[in-house]
């Protein structure tokens, strides 16, 4: 029986073989979470990081001005506990938010349930770049 | 917060298109030209199904 294994060209090897982990596949994810497009400032994308950090940074500002609710993480609720992953997505504007006691009002208006989701959505949004900037990191995308 | 901003339906839905436009083209798109054909496509894609959208919600309640 013919050994298939070893018929295996090595480029085709190379090709499935698993990114290298390097410091900034580390670095850059978590400084991206931490700081919205900093994941991609840090290695020199420079109109990209300042457009996801404009985005995410407005989109949970005009969250907070239309008086949305950030979401606490021991309420027990499951739909809050979703809310709560969403908003923590936004990494220092959530700890910076929860610290200050931004965001805690009931919603008594109709703009303030928009202001909830555009909170939960610039958290979402900014793991999508996070996720992003590692890509970046490993070489699978310029 | 005392004052919240009051924003109508189609300036919240505007605001949030434009910026989740924004970082889907960004992130899922691999050069400078695709990611702003991809970011205008998506932009477009929110106005106009929120445009489909809110016809759909009057025709229904008329």
């Amino acid at each position: 029986m013919a050994d298939t294994q070893t018929s295996t060209p090595p480029s085709q090897t190379r090709a499935v073989a698993a990114p290298t982990l390097t410091a900034m596949s580390v670095v850059a994810p978590a400084v991206g979470w931490l700081i919205p497009g900093a994941g991609h400032l840090i290695q020199k994308r420079w109109l990209r990081g300042l457009l996801l950090m404009i985005s995410v940074v407005a989109m949970f500002a005009f969250g907070l001005a239309m008086d949305g609710k950030i979401y606490q993480s021991n309420t027990g609720d499951l739909l809050d506990i979703l809310g709560f992953i969403s908003d923590l997505g936004a990494g220092a504007l959530y700890i910076l938010g929860r610290m200050l006691d931004w965001g805690g009002n009931a919603i008594y208006i109709a703009t303030a349930d928009y202001g909830t989701k555009f909170i939960a959505v610039a958290g979402l949004l900014n793991i999508i770049s996070a996720v992003d900037a590692y890509h970046i990191a490993i070489g699978k995308k310029q | 917060m005392i004052l919240a901003l009051q924003l109508s339906h189609f300036s919240a839905a505007f605001l949030f298109a434009l910026f989740s436009s924004i970082v889907f083209g960004i992130c899922f798109r691999n050069n400078t030209r695709e990611m702003v054909r991809y970011g205008a496509y998506c932009f477009a894609v929110f106005i106009v199904g929120m445009w489909i959208a809110g016809w759909v919600m009057w025709i229904i309640h008329h």
